[in-house]
């Protein structure tokens, strides 16, 4: 019987164990919240800066946003520009910022601001349905230039990617390619020209234009780089190495199709981007990234911000529940009252260590000597401890004002400890002074005050307090624990001492 | 600060507290039974339902109003002893051994007013000596004249003997003897001494206080080497009775033995403490498990109970 309700208790600990740590884990790889408190993730600046002249009419100026980022995530983005009424429109597979004003003249600065999340999956963008290739035509003699050159890629090459290769290789070398040199001279731009050759070659190529991040670099222009669809992916070739794939730091803004920057009532405009590198705390990322994951649904970031300060004081008492247990089953503290410990050390939590050690003893000092005063008058049980409670109040207050007279605001936080605790402890006290005599009470009381010391230096620990507030869950592991430290039916450490004596019996 | 080695512990067989709690308490004393002895009240109801020696109820009070009438309650009885139905550890206890004109005379020698009588009552009452501060009731009963073999072997208090017994076999024993340093109550860890007993003699196996091994009370200074228990098979017998009445498979039982009445019980502990082993140096592990194996096989009296512990756990004559 006692095998079967064994193992009922221990499949009960792993499940505790796997669904708190599972779940905490889920959150930490599913949302991004971070284990450890003060961890920071780079984040990038960017800023893009439209500057135009403005002709006198209503202005409308629309710029592509960068949509999908390999290697990057938008995490926040905004536009600054007085005067002007900003909107992001949105389309399949392209997103736009439209400004737009009524009239303007002279010279006109637009800003766009957005920061961006370093991803390490760097996963190239999926080919949304079957693009196919442009019709694209050269005059005559580049026509004939180009099927050539066109011609000999091919010949050269297999795929669509050594394709692209072997045309880059070509257009590279315009002293051995006459070819190579008459398309170039064309004056369209190696990307364009490339992106051409290879739409006429049944590759339907666009180009994109990318930003290169650089710590604090200022008027920057986009990168062009030639993508092409290959196996639902689309594949990034720069134009004029011929390298393939994205470089690390490269944020491709912009992607086939539309324009880049469209202009209405404006001239000589012009796109420049700054950026700058910065460091976010991961934790405000992850919150303002999942808040609505249906994870997040086990967080308390939801609450309120006054329910959010209640529970990460009440989301310590676990750990504090654990520590008593520990201490009592374990090591074998006397502690009067089972959980006043944590109560005190969640007090300590609010005053600070020494200033509410100090208060706590002398309250219950000053307690205990009315305390032996009110025997004296032979009161009942129930009417001593209301005394009790009534003089503590007043205890405490004065105790505050004469901190507060001596500079200490500090001293208003005794009030933080339960009334009703520490009245309960001086009465607890002094029964046992009078029953036990004076050392129990040290006994006791000074277990009772290393316990709380200990859960509130644990409580204190900034991890502890990132990990119980931001994943509330792991207090199942918690509770695992407890059932773990239920089941010891070993020795108490202070047994050891207790029964030392017994060595005597053991030749 | 010196320690024992676990390992030596357990070879010892010595019980710690977790395991008490929840291989033996936990185990073998239903819950439903805690009450029982929990409250003094009901206990001696069981004893005296079931014939086992209890001192003899004086007198109950329950109610604040009924102190006042006390001092009438109180006429004709020389000597009693005051408790609170539901104190523990001996707290609460008052001794009156006799009256000198109105006042009261303590074990201690103490002379006490009926006024103060009245207000330990009246404290006992509210719960000032029960476990959370319930509201109690208040025992007045018999006082045990002790056996005249006990005289010098205590300090104010009371000796009585504790015997560990284990689905009704009595396991171990010690006799606990007030000090002065524990304030009358026979309570070791507060400095009584414990004479760990001989189970199948009654006789003294060795002597502590603190732990530590004496030979003479610290006060009296009596040599309690010699202490023998008279009367001890039948001690031994009330002590086993005890199980079948309360259900409680762990317990202890504290005696006392009446200079006319022979054993008495006294009151009895659904926790019993384990000084008791270091009272009678050897653990209660070896025994406790003997009993086990005995009781799987066996559904035995309490005489015949009593006559396998005797044979089985008589002391073994050690250095």
């Amino acid at each position: 019987m006692t095998d079967t309700r064994a193992v009922a208790l221990w499949l009960l600990v792993t499940a505790l164990l796997v669904l708190g740590g599972g779940i905490a884990w889920m959150r930490h790889v599913q949302m991004e919240i971070p284990l450890l408190p003060g961890e920071a993730k780079p984040v990038w600046l960017v800023e893009a800066r439209v500057d135009f002249v403005a002709t006198g009419g209503p202005v409308r100026i629309s710029l592509d946003l960068p949509e999908e980022l390999p290697g990057f995530r938008l995490f926040t983005e905004q536009a600054a520009s007085p005067g002007y009424g900003f909107a992001i429109i949105e389309a399949t597979d392209d997103r736009r910022g439209e400004w737009t004003r009524r009239e303007a003249t002279g010279p006109q600065t637009l800003y766009y601001t957005a920061q961006f999340i370093v991803e390490g999956d760097r996963e190239p963008a999926r080919v949304v349905g079957h693009p196919r290739p442009r019709e694209v035509f050269f005059e005559e003699p580049e026509a004939t230039a180009a099927s050539e050159l066109i011609g000999t890629a091919l010949a050269r090459s297999s795929t669509p990617e050594s394709l692209t290769r072997e045309m880059v290789r070509l257009l590279a070398n315009p002293e051995i390619d006459q070819n190579a040199a008459l398309l170039r001279a064309a004056g369209l731009g190696r990307a364009e020209l490339l992106a051409r050759l290879l739409n006429i070659a049944g590759v339907a190529a666009h180009v994109a234009q990318g930003l290169e991040l650089e710590d604090a670099r200022r008027r920057r222009p986009l990168t062009p780089l030639v993508e092409i669809p290959v196996d639902g992916y689309w594949r990034v070739f720069d134009p004029v190495s011929g390298r393939q794939g994205l470089p690390e730091n490269m944020l491709l803004w912009h992607r086939g199709g539309t324009s880049l920057l469209d202009v209405e009532g404006g001239t000589q405009s012009q796109v420049s981007f700054s950026m700058l590198r910065q460091s976010v705390p991961a934790l405000q990322l992850a919150q303002a990234q999942f808040g609505d994951s249906p994870l997040a649904a086990f967080g308390i970031a939801a609450l309120p911000i006054e329910e959010q300060g209640l529970f990460k004081l009440l989301f310590l008492l676990p750990l504090g529940a654990l520590v008593v247990a520990f201490m009592r089953i374990v090591v074998g503290i006397p502690t009067s009252g089972t959980f006043m410990p944590v109560l005190i050390a969640l007090a300590f939590v609010q005053t600070s260590l020494g200033l509410g050690l100090v208060s706590f003893i002398t309250v219950v000092a000053f307690g205990l000597l009315l305390r032996g005063y009110l025997s004296y008058l032979n009161l009942l049980l129930v009417a001593r401890i209301a005394t009790l409670v009534v003089i503590v109040i007043l205890l405490i207050s004065l105790l505050s004002i004469f901190g507060y007279r001596l500079g200490y605001s500090t001293g208003l936080t005794i009030t933080f400890f339960p009334m009703v605790i520490i009245a309960w402890t001086i009465e607890r006290m002094s029964i046992l002074w009078e029953e036990e005599g004076p050392r129990e009470v040290l006994v006791q009381g000074g277990g009772s005050l290393v316990v709380a010391v200990l859960a509130y230096v644990l409580m204190e620990l900034r991890i502890v307090q990132h990990l119980s507030f931001n994943f509330p869950e792991l207090n199942l592991v918690l509770l695992a624990g407890i059932l773990v430290i239920g089941q010891y039916s070993g020795y108490r450490l202070s047994e050891l001492r207790r029964f030392r004596d017994m060595r005597a019996f053991s030749q | 600060m010196s320690f024992i080695s676990p390992r030596v512990l357990s070879r010892l067989g010595v019980l710690g507290l977790n395991g008490r709690n929840r291989n033996y308490v936990a185990r073998y004393n239903p819950r439903r039974a805690f009450p029982l002895v929990d409250n003094k009240l009901e206990t001696k109801r069981i004893l005296e339902a079931a014939g086992l020696a209890t001192p003899a109820l004086l007198f109950v009070v329950r109610h604040q109003f009924e102190v006042r009438d006390i001092g009438a309650r109180l006429e004709g009885h020389a000597s009693f002893c005051i408790k609170p139905a539901k104190g523990s550890g001996g707290k609460g206890i008052m001794v009156i051994e006799r009256r000198s004109g109105d006042r009261f005379v303590k074990a201690s020698g103490a002379e006490l007013g009926i006024e103060q009588i009245k207000r330990h009552v009246s404290n006992a009452l509210a719960g000032l000596y029960s476990l959370g501060g319930q509201p109690d009731a208040v025992i007045v009963e018999e006082l045990i004249e002790f056996d005249p073999s006990f005289s010098g072997l205590s300090h104010e208090g009371v000796p009585d003997i504790r015997i560990v017994v284990f689905q009704g076999y009595p396991v171990m024993a010690m006799l606990r003897l007030a000090t002065h340093a524990s304030d009358g109550k026979a309570n070791l860890h507060q400095g009584a001494v414990g004479v760990g007993l001989d189970l199948a003699t009654g006789r003294a196996i060795r002597a502590v206080q603190y732990t530590r091994p004496i030979r003479e009370h610290p006060d009296t200074g009596r040599s309690l080497d010699a202490i023998s228990i008279d009367d001890w098979r039948n001690m031994l017998l009330l002590a086993s009775r005890c199980y079948e009445p309360t259900g409680l498979g762990y317990l202890g039982a504290d005696l006392v033995l009446d200079r006319s009445k022979g054993a008495q019980l006294l009151e009895l502990n659904a926790r019993p403490g384990l000084a008791i082993q270091v009272a009678s140096g050897c653990g209660l592990l070896p025994r406790l498990r003997a009993i086990e194996a005995r009781v799987a096989e066996h559904r035995e009296s309490a005489e015949e109970r009593v006559a396998f512990a005797v044979e089985a756990f008589a002391a073994q004559p050690h250095a």
